[in-house]
């Protein structure tokens, strides 16, 4: 009896759910993002093992939903910035898989002719602005771009992820202020996944919520969402972007999460206390929010399908790059300048 | 022709392009109502507007990176950093951001900003308020570095470091920004990477900058006079491009060659050029290479201190003097 009044409260809900503010469409694009961030991610941590990926590589696994939720909340000429842990925020701004599995690999196809790295993915045309390896730099890079709007009333938004270790250094504070006092239309997402690289971010932060708890010293509301809720993340992006596009200025987002592996490829996690993972593994978001498409009546063909279109695009995308030669050699020697040269002198 | 100021050539220059193009924008600490704590941008603010020339807080990691962002984007940000000893604070977004963007991202990444800040010494205001560190910024690649002399240069070099497609930074040796000149009426536009013979000699040949520009002049009329000892004095204006086609062949054809730097002794820009001729004319020179710089030392702030450390007209003549004997 118990389980029926659930059941049918559970169809009640359905209905609701899917004509809601999100909607199946965009469910659906949430749900393919996260897929595409999950298997391009561990396919990135197969191909290092195969040694076909050198260098470093910082991994999103668990982290999913932020991006996505963001990138789907997005518009097309937006711009995002993101860290060196910035597979997610450029796959989500719908860059190519084989640009991007090129790039970790060293190919000349790669997003960025092999001269950045799994570390400084970038692809204007999609808006993705760039992957930035010193922690900080981007925030007030970010507010910059966010300058331009404002300058040109376009009604863009700039977002700008980062992680909690960020908002301890001092470009994370003078982007804060600077952004409020001028009123930019930026959105500041802190992915706080409980760990600046290896130690716990808490042992480090004079405040509990590393960004929340600092909004308040430039006039900001704390914010705090469920990271590995695509849904609640979509929410927050939606009213953080029409205020920022009103002339409302910045937000600071608060996003906590997990990161399922260690800070990088060097990194097993072995700081974690016994337990922690495994208790997130369970918060999951991305079978939390298969479930989810499911409870809301979605069929399941459908969520198979995109799983399935999702596999076999990240596997066409590792062949192609995997086929692609190497760079030539000339590429050290372009784009330094705007000619396209590397001159100093004449 | 007009007779400006060093100063008056700045703000000069910068309403020059921005009644010319509605991307540049200017920002910087004081800049704006105040018109620079060197009073070098005088005016702007009441010709364009609060948009367009804006306050900041002392934050120069956001002052540069959003000159950054915006100049990614669309805009041709002016910077100012008000004292060049201040790009310490900032220089993460100059070398590992503003200037590998475009390379590092295969050539997606547009950067066309300028970076002004008040370079050099001969103010006493101390070690933190006076160094020369052109020599810096010439390390980076990816970074063009400027440093005018005149107030011609000053608003010719910074109205093309405007226009140009990539990141200048522009040094302004703040000692000059009193000093007068004549400056061509009308829009006035310069090349970026054209040293300038500013003296032509037989015997020897002065490769000066900024402020050593017209120190070695000076030099010259006195070892002219006083010796006979005929100087080319050229200025070299911009370090990153180099014209290393007027340097070597000034040096040519004079076999004698003396550099003049503010910068302290060890990688002051001197050496670099040092290199390149040593490598490129070693046969056509009649004499060792010699370079004229500030000890390697943190500059002092009492007069005698200082004037004793900066190369000095006396120094430059008498080193002269001797070597070319």
């Amino acid at each position: 009896m118990a389980k029926n009044t659930v059941t049918k409260k559970k169809i009640v809900a359905t209905k609701a759910r899917l004509n809601d503010d999100i909607g199946e469409k965009k469910r659906l694009t949430m749900f393919r993002l996260q897929l595409e961030v999950r298997h391009i991610e561990q396919r990135a941590h197969d191909l290092f093992f195969q040694n076909l990926i050198k260098g470093t590589s910082h991994l999103a696994l668990g982290q999913e939903a932020i991006a996505s939720g963001f990138g789907a909340a997005l518009r097309p000429d937006d711009y995002t910035f993101c860290t060196y842990r910035g597979h997610a925020h450029t796959l989500v701004r719908g860059a190519s898989m084989t640009g991007l599995l090129g790039e970790l690999m060293g190919k000349e196809c790669g997003m960025l002719k092999g001269k950045g790295g799994s570390m400084h993915l970038t692809d204007v045309e999609k808006g993705a602005m760039g992957s930035y390896a010193i922690i900080g730099a981007h925030l007030p890079i970010a507010a910059g771009a966010a300058w331009q709007a404002q300058y040109n009333k376009t009604e863009q938004v700039a977002v700008c992820f980062f992680g909690d270790g960020t908002t301890n250094i001092g470009a994370f504070h003078e982007a804060l202020n600077f952004a409020v006092i001028w009123k930019l239309p930026v959105v500041f997402v802190c992915e706080n996944n409980l760990y600046m690289e290896y130690t716990p971010i808490g042992d480090v932060t004079a405040v509990e919520h590393p960004a929340a708890d600092r909004a308040s010293a430039y006039g900001l509301p704390s914010i705090i969402v469920d990271g590995n809720d695509a849904d609640a993340v979509y929410r927050i992006a939606v009213t953080a972007f029409d205020k920022a596009r009103a002339g409302g200025g910045p937000s600071l987002v608060e996003a906590k999460t997990y990161r399922h592996s260690g800070h990088s490829r060097a990194d097993p996690g072995s700081y974690r206390p016994d337990g922690e993972l495994e208790e997130w593994l369970k918060k999951d978001p991305i079978p939390m929010y298969r479930q989810r498409l499911l409870d809301y009546g979605i069929k399941e063909e459908v969520v198979i399908g995109i799983e399935e279109a999702v596999l076999q695009a990240v596997d066409e995308a590792t062949e192609a790059a995997k086929a692609s030669p190497t760079p030539p050699l000339e590429y050290a020697y372009t784009d330094v300048w705007a000619d396209g040269g590397s001159s100093w002198r004449n | 022709m007009a007779e400006l100021t060093y100063r008056e050539a700045v703000s000069a220059a910068i309403a020059q392009e921005m009644r010319r193009d509605e991307r540049v924008v200017f920002l910087g600490e004081d800049i704006a109502k105040a018109g620079g704590v060197f009073k070098a941008t005088v005016g702007l603010w009441e010709e364009f507007g609060d948009l367009r020339v804006r306050d900041t807080p002392i934050s120069e990691q956001a002052i540069l990176g959003a000159a950054m962002g915006a100049a990614m984007t669309g805009l041709r940000p002016i910077a100012e950093i008000m004292f060049s000893d201040f790009l310490a604070v900032c220089w993460d977004i100059v070398c590992n951001q503003i200037a590998k963007s475009r390379y590092m991202t295969g050539g997606q990444v547009d950067m066309p900003l300028v970076i002004r800040t008040a370079n050099g010494g001969g103010s006493r205001f101390g070690a933190q308020h006076s160094q020369s560190v052109e020599n810096w910024a010439m390390m980076i690649p990816g970074i063009k570095v400027v440093a005018p002399s005149t107030p011609a240069d000053v608003k010719g070099l910074l109205a093309a470091a405007i226009r140009d497609p990539d990141p200048v930074i522009f040094f302004e040796q703040k000692s000059l920004y009193a000093t007068k000149g004549e400056v061509p009426d009308g829009e006035h536009l310069d090349e970026i990477g054209k040293a300038k013979v500013v003296r032509e000699g037989g015997d020897v040949t002065i490769l000066a900058l900024a402020l050593m520009v017209p120190r070695a002049l000076e030099a010259a009329e006195r070892l002219q006079a006083e010796t006979g000892i005929s100087a080319t004095v050229v200025d070299v204006r911009s370090l990153v491009p180099l014209d290393t086609q007027t340097i070597l062949s000034e040096v040519k054809k004079t076999g004698r060659v003396v550099t003049v730097e503010e910068n302290p002794r060890l990688c002051g820009w001197g050496a670099e050029i040092s290199s390149i001729i040593a490598e490129e004319c070693f046969y056509d020179l009649d004499m060792p290479i010699v370079r004229i710089t500030t000890p390697h030392i943190p500059l002092s702030s009492a007069d005698e201190l200082e004037d004793a450390m900066i190369p000095s007209v006396d120094r430059i003549f008498e080193t002269i003097r001797q070597e070319v004997d």
